[in-house]
């Protein structure tokens, strides 16, 4: 009514990749099945494709993230994209300059393509509105990590036939989660049945309106019980903005242990977005567990990213 | 002898409950008569044939950033873009830097308005030093310096027993106490109204509840202390409910509403639009509900705009980095219109009242209204005047409004202040 003047915050017109919630699952399913095709490269000798020769990436990091940094850098030179990295400290941000006008001096520069991290939910979203360049979100927040949800679907499809009708439960602080938001939304569209399990303080209700087929529980036997897949969640002590649930019950109450995986669905996997706290939010028993496909969420994780940069910027 | 007269309007005055074709003669500032076929040798006219002429309206809360922030608004700016929304008279909240804690930050605004001003300012005063909630501020010493109320708006004074203390001097001051409702504490760190957008987006939630504590203490220690008791933009359902009970039971208890907060609701906001972003929050529509629903049924006794500039420099950042504001003199009369009066929530009398008599019977400054001896201030209207928001031709120095592009039917069409034509619809 009163926003038609104003410029739709998740508008694809620079067709960068703000969030999951705004594709549909044919687009979703494009980059899925493109990075599948990525996948064997990933162990052969020569791993590098021309696909992006000539094309410049610039990751910018506002929040401090090596395996997603890393992640994006490989993903660009394996597609022969001339990648390079900023991070916060030690760049003008230190200096005072505004987002705006960092952003306007690095696209001045014209790169093909932005992946950023920010701390503030809809920095990117925010600055699409104002930039020619496409802008990848590469987490944003508590609000969304696109490439996170789209790794964690190829994970499971690795494992699974379909997303359809599995039973996926995510637990840890889902309040300030960008990767369960990211993560319920690709997992709705899908149909599959999502169950959010935390401390009370860390599960709004609301959340239970973020997507069809989510329910909410703060028992974790309740969560597990019949999963496909439990997916925990970082601990994200740096997200407290105030003691939102006692620490040192933290493990006993929430924290993922062999015996609770009795519960779950016998081939059920155990999914982590890292980096892991053993002990914390899972016992190391767990993070070893022979169906625990953690690494195979890292090794996805170039994949996903090279099909999403050749989608942007191809 | 300056003379002013406005011909052949339709008269409505809430205060006399007048509504009739007249004439409205002004001489020398003051109204001099409201009648049919006035005329005066020497004197200006000016034909309102077909439009409505009200007495002016008055706006009992804006911000208008000077002393201090002469980069967002001047009293100069914000007094014309008041001019350009019909309004006569605004009051003016006190945090500026410093803080009109004392009688010489008031004097200064009241000496800079007289300068600088194109409508009545009157400022409201600090409740504390500082607004910073501990020590009380020179109450009385300001209030002969001009201010009309006290309120430490966007710093609320979380201690009760000072709070306790600042509505037993208002109340032998005379004064009226206004309170930016809010429980710091509750609602540290939010962004925006707790709701499942605010879930969605991943922004930190300001709950309702946040401003529903804070009235409840206020109508404690009002019944208390005997205080005339102010709540500054009230925007919830639980809120209302509480005046509205507080005011059967005849505690001298009053709220005000602003324009965002009956025309919008959360669901209307688009994602991370600092355009959007206020305290309080855009809330529920249940809530917006409410607050219109109070409107019509009298519990809300005013329209204040809240008018807050932010220059864009301000207002282009992440959102939960934007400070919190939006301007409103200039759309509020077309937001009334559009959201009140044409859907028939409200009578066109009503409305007025929301901008004259309700605001004067809180502040008692003796205007709202077209008396004979009163300050020749009037507000003419067009209820069918088609016309457009263009923020770029805004008068304030800033420039952040959800409304920008915004197609409006009715709003105000001239503006006059002691007899002066100060604004005109182009």
């Amino acid at each position: 009514m009163f926003s038609q003047p104003l410029s739709n915050a998740n508008s694809r017109s620079n067709a960068g990749l703000l969030g999951i919630e705004e594709l549909d699952r044919a687009e979703i399913d494009a980059i899925l099945t493109r990075a599948r095709d990525f996948q064997p490269l990933q162990s052969q000798s020569l791993k590098k494709l021309d696909t992006l020769r000539g094309k410049m990436i610039v990751n910018l990091f506002f929040e401090a993230s090596t395996r997603t940094r890393t992640s994006f850098e490989i993903a660009a030179k394996r597609l022969s994209a001339d990648a390079i990295s900023i991070t916060a400290s030690g760049s003008s941000v230190s200096k005072g300059e505004s987002l705006v006008d960092t952003l306007n001096t690095l696209a001045a520069m014209r790169p093909d393509a932005i992946v950023m991290r920010h701390a503030a939910s809809g920095a990117p979203h925010f600055l699409a509105r104002h930039l020619p360049t496409p802008i990848i979100n590469a987490g944003d927040g508590t609000h969304e990590h696109p490439t996170q949800a789209l790794l964690d679907a190829r994970t499971i499809l690795d494992r699974r036939q379909t997303l359809e009708g599995l039973r996926v439960a995510i637990i840890g602080d889902i309040a300030h989660s960008r990767v369960a938001r990211s993560n319920v939304h690709l997992l709705s569209k899908f149909g599959t049945q999502i169950v959010l399990c935390g401390p009370a303080s860390l599960l709004p209700k609301e959340l239970a309106q973020l997507a069809p087929g989510v329910t909410l529980t703060t028992d974790i036997r309740e969560a597990i019980k019949d999963a496909d897949v439990i997916m925990m969640l970082r601990v994200q002590l740096e997200r407290q903005h105030e003691a939102a649930f006692p620490a040192s019950e933290y493990f006993k109450f929430y924290g993922l242990r062999l015996e609770h995986l009795d519960q779950a669905r016998p081939d059920a996997i155990v999914m982590h977005p890292g980096p892991i706290n053993r002990g914390r939010e899972l016992s190391s028993e767990v993070a070893d567990f022979q169906r625990s496909v953690i690494l195979n969420q890292v090794e996805n994780g170039i994949a996903v990213r090279m099909a999403v940069l050749e989608k942007v910027i191809g | 002898m300056a003379a002013l007269v406005i011909k052949n309007g339709r008269v409505i005055d809430p205060a006399l409950r007048t509504d009739r074709v007249a004439d409205v003669l002004i001489v020398d500032g003051r109204i001099a008569g409201v009648a049919p076929d006035l005329s005066s040798s020497r004197a200006q006219m000016m034909d309102a044939t077909g439009l409505i002429v009200a007495p002016g309206f008055i706006d009992m809360h804006v911000h208008l950033r000077e002393p201090g922030f002469e980069h967002a608004e001047t009293i100069e700016s914000g007094s014309r873009a008041a001019a350009a929304g019909g309004f006569t008279t605004i009051c003016c909240m006190p945090n500026t830097k410093p803080v009109n804690d004392s009688p010489t930050v008031t004097s200064y605004i009241v000496e800079r308005a007289r300068q600088k001003a194109v409508v009545n300012v009157f400022p409201i005063g600090a409740i504390t030093k500082g607004s910073a909630g501990e020590e009380l501020a020179a109450i009385g010493a300001m209030k002969e310096a001009g201010v009309v109320a006290i309120s430490d708006d966007g710093m609320p004074v979380m201690n009760s027993r000072v709070m306790r203390r600042a509505m037993e001097f208002a109340r032998s001051y005379g004064l009226p106490l206004i309170d930016h409702c809010e429980d710091l504490n509750l609602s540290a760190g939010g962004d925006m109204n707790e709701s499942a957008a605010s879930v969605r987006w991943g922004l930190r939630g300001i709950p309702a509840a946040s401003e529903d504590i804070m009235v409840a203490r206020d109508l404690l220690l009002a019944e208390l202390t005997g205080a005339r008791y102010h709540v500054a933009h009230i925007s919830t359902r639980n809120s209302v409910a509480m005046v509205e009970y507080a005011r059967r039971r005849g505690l001298p208890v009053t709220c005000e509403a602003t324009p965002h907060h009956f025309a919008l609701s959360d669901v209307q906001m688009p994602p991370y639009d600092s355009n959007y972003k206020m305290k309080p929050p855009l809330r529920s529509e249940c809530d917006a509900g409410a607050v219109t629903d109070a409107i019509a049924a009298g519990t809300v006794a005013a329209i204040a705009t809240d008018h807050a500039p932010h220059p864009g420099s301000e207002k282009m950042q992440e959102f939960e980095r934007c400070p919190f504001g939006i301007i409103g003199l200039e759309t509020a009369v077309g937001l009334a219109f559009e959201r009140l009066v044409h859907p028939g929530r409200i009578s066109l009398a009503r409305m007025i009242e929301l901008f004259t008599t309700g605001p004067d019977s809180i502040l008692q400054l003796g205007r709202g209204t077209l008396a004979t001896g009163a300050p020749g201030d009037v507000t003419i209207l067009s209820p069918d005047r088609e016309w457009r928001y263009d923020l770029n031709q805004s008068s304030s120095r800033s420039r952040n409004s959800p409304f920008d592009g915004h197609a409006f039917r009715g709003g105000a069409v001239a503006t006059v202040v002691a007899g002066e034509v100060v604004w005109q619809a182009a």
